[in-house]
């Protein structure tokens, strides 16, 4: 295999149990995985999904109970001492809680993974400046991270990530603690880095938006196991686990039977531009439409997102919507919808 | 006795009590933080996890703390005849105080280090630090505002036992107060070197505060 399509990072058959006898909870159970090389890979699942259990095990912050990780082709799971800390300067990671040391500088937190790796004074001392370029925080050097808001906070975590000339980044719901203006930001600063640097990031979130936004590849991740994974534009709009179904807002967590009622499912996947293809189409077939919900975003002057319309009564009114709708070039299916 | 007599006395003992309290918080400190730190990196869960050795350390801490000062002052004679030469006198005193106040220091320094935040640990853990670099890099400096704080507590706490250096033929304010007072009765020495006492606590104390506060970073 050439040094450019092997793979970042391999999953094999992990499984990770906490606890032992009656009280033992399986976290993890035979997941497979692989990462590519310069992918921005998301894994989503709902809270105790087992996700943060997953990207700890990848660092071994937390230690597999079976099966094997890969990391560039090595086998990290009998790494022992100096050689375990070796991996995780190549393994960067930042957190929901930022975790900066709070009686640092801003500068002295980005330096501390030069100065484990025994950097010059002089050298981190620029090292330091070009990543607080970076990350756009240069004038901020001298400030204590107590008196940066949430995303200067996680733009000094990055920094401090990216210290030690990383091969892969590791995000566990860095956006999770943010305003939605922020976490855009915080997001675009990711991709920047993926696209520039070539850094390989896997990103946990519970999030459908920052999947959408960033990620090329996702998992999604239900009760310890592996139920979805493909690239983000086939998995969005061709949804067939239950767990993504919920995740991506066609059904709600608790429903009961007879609040389930068809729907019909519109995919915005940033193929079409602005337009007002809705309108048009009532406009066009002079047939009334019924909007259940709309979760919309536009980035870069695509639209992304999906729509619920409820189903007419009659076949044929149904086949006019979804045949005139796939006309305009949409994604169209029928859903049960709470 | 004259005014001016009383401060010649109260001078000398608040120098005496000085050199008791500041050398055996000293040495205390040198025994006390290693173990403070071994207390909690010991601890289940913690970077260097030894559950056996943590409830052993914990355990023989407890006993020590359980001793009453006077008492372990006595049962020490013959060890402090050792190490000090001598086992009368303000200067062998020090060795009873720092026996006393290093178990003292070691769970105030475990207090002040189990306050920092375990994700500050874990971030230290994913950059590739090793034990010895978190405990220099990331748990004193992160808890230093506390480790402070501490220190002016445990300051005061061994000044205080100062006072029953008199037991062991060693001067200091606390001697001249019994010595003056009870057995003189004469009170007006012993509300003075009382009132020595008091200031040096309260002088302790709010350098403390100050340097703490000074310190720490976590406030806007």
């Amino acid at each position: 295999m050439s040094e450019s399509t092997r793979p970042m990072i391999q999953i094999q058959g992990l499984t990770k149990i906490y606890g032992s006898g009656a009280s033992q909870v399986t976290a993890l159970q035979d997941v497979n995985l692989t990462v590519n090389r310069g992918d921005i890979h998301g894994i989503i699942g709902m809270s105790g999904a087992g996700k943060s259990t997953l990207i700890r095990c990848i660092n071994r912050l937390d230690t597999p109970t079976e099966g094997r990780i890969l990391i560039d082709g090595q086998n990290i799971m009998d790494l022992k001492g100096a050689q375990l800390r070796a991996m995780r300067r190549r393994v960067s990671m930042i957190f929901q809680q930022f975790n900066l040391l709070m009686q640092k500088t801003v500068a002295r937190n980005v330096r501390i993974p030069l100065e484990i790796a025994g950097v010059s004074r002089k050298e981190a001392d620029d090292r330091v400046k070009e990543l607080l370029k970076i990350v756009g925080l240069e004038h901020k050097a001298r400030a204590y991270p107590a008196q940066l808001s949430g995303g200067q906070k996680q733009r000094v975590a990055i920094a401090r990530a990216l210290a030690s000339d990383p091969e892969v980044l590791l995000s566990d719901e860095a956006t999770s603690a943010l305003d939605p203006m922020t976490t855009q930001s915080i997001l675009a600063l990711l991709q920047d880095i993926n696209q520039r640097m070539g850094i390989t990031i896997i990103i946990i979130t519970h999030e459908m938006a920052v999947i959408r936004q960033i990620c090329n590849q996702v998992t999604i991740i239900d009760g310890g196991v592996i139920v979805e994974e493909g690239s983000v534009d086939e998995v969005f709009t061709h949804t067939r686990s239950s767990a993504g179904r919920r995740l991506f807002g066609i059904i709600k967590d608790e429903i009961k039977e007879d609040e389930i009622t068809e729907a019909l499912r519109i995919v915005f996947d940033g193929t079409t531009r602005n337009e007002p293809l809705i309108s048009s189409f009532i406009l066009k077939s002079g047939m009334p439409v019924n909007i259940l919900s709309a979760d919309m975003h536009r980035i870069g002057g695509k639209a992304y997102g999906q729509m619920l319309l409820s189903l007419p009564e009659s076949y044929a009114d149904r086949e006019k919507l979804t045949n005139g709708l796939r006309e305009m070039g949409l994604t169209v299916e029928e859903v049960h919808t709470s | 006795m004259t005014m001016d007599k009383i401060w010649v006395l109260v001078r000398q003992g608040i120098l005496d009590t000085a050199y008791m309290t500041f050398p055996s918080t000293f040495f205390a400190y040198l025994l006390g933080l290693p173990l403070g730190v071994l207390l909690v990196i010991s601890q289940k869960g913690h970077i260097r996890a030894m559950p056996t050795l943590n409830t052993v350390l914990g355990a023989v801490i407890n006993f020590l703390r359980s001793i009453p000062f006077l008492i372990l002052l006595v049962m020490l004679f013959p060890v402090t005849r050792v190490v000090m030469g001598t086992a009368i006198g303000t200067r062998s005193i020090i060795f009873p105080l720092v026996i006393s106040a290093f178990p003292y220091v070691a769970r105030m320094v475990e207090g002040s280090l189990k306050e920092v935040d375990p994700g500050l640990i874990e971030a230290a853990q994913s950059m590739g630090m090793s034990t010895f670099q978190i405990i220099r890099k990331v748990l004193l400096p992160e808890a230093l505002p506390s480790l402070v704080n501490g220190a002016a507590i445990c300051i005061t706490t061994i000044l205080a036992y100062t006072a029953m250096a008199g037991a062991a033929g060693g001067d200091g304010l606390g001697k001249i107060a019994i010595t003056y007072g009870l057995n003189r009765r004469e009170y007006g020495v012993m509300y003075a070197a009382s009132i020595a006492l008091v200031v040096m606590v309260q002088i302790i104390q709010i350098l403390g505060n100050i340097l703490t506060n000074a310190l720490d970073h976590r406030k806007r």
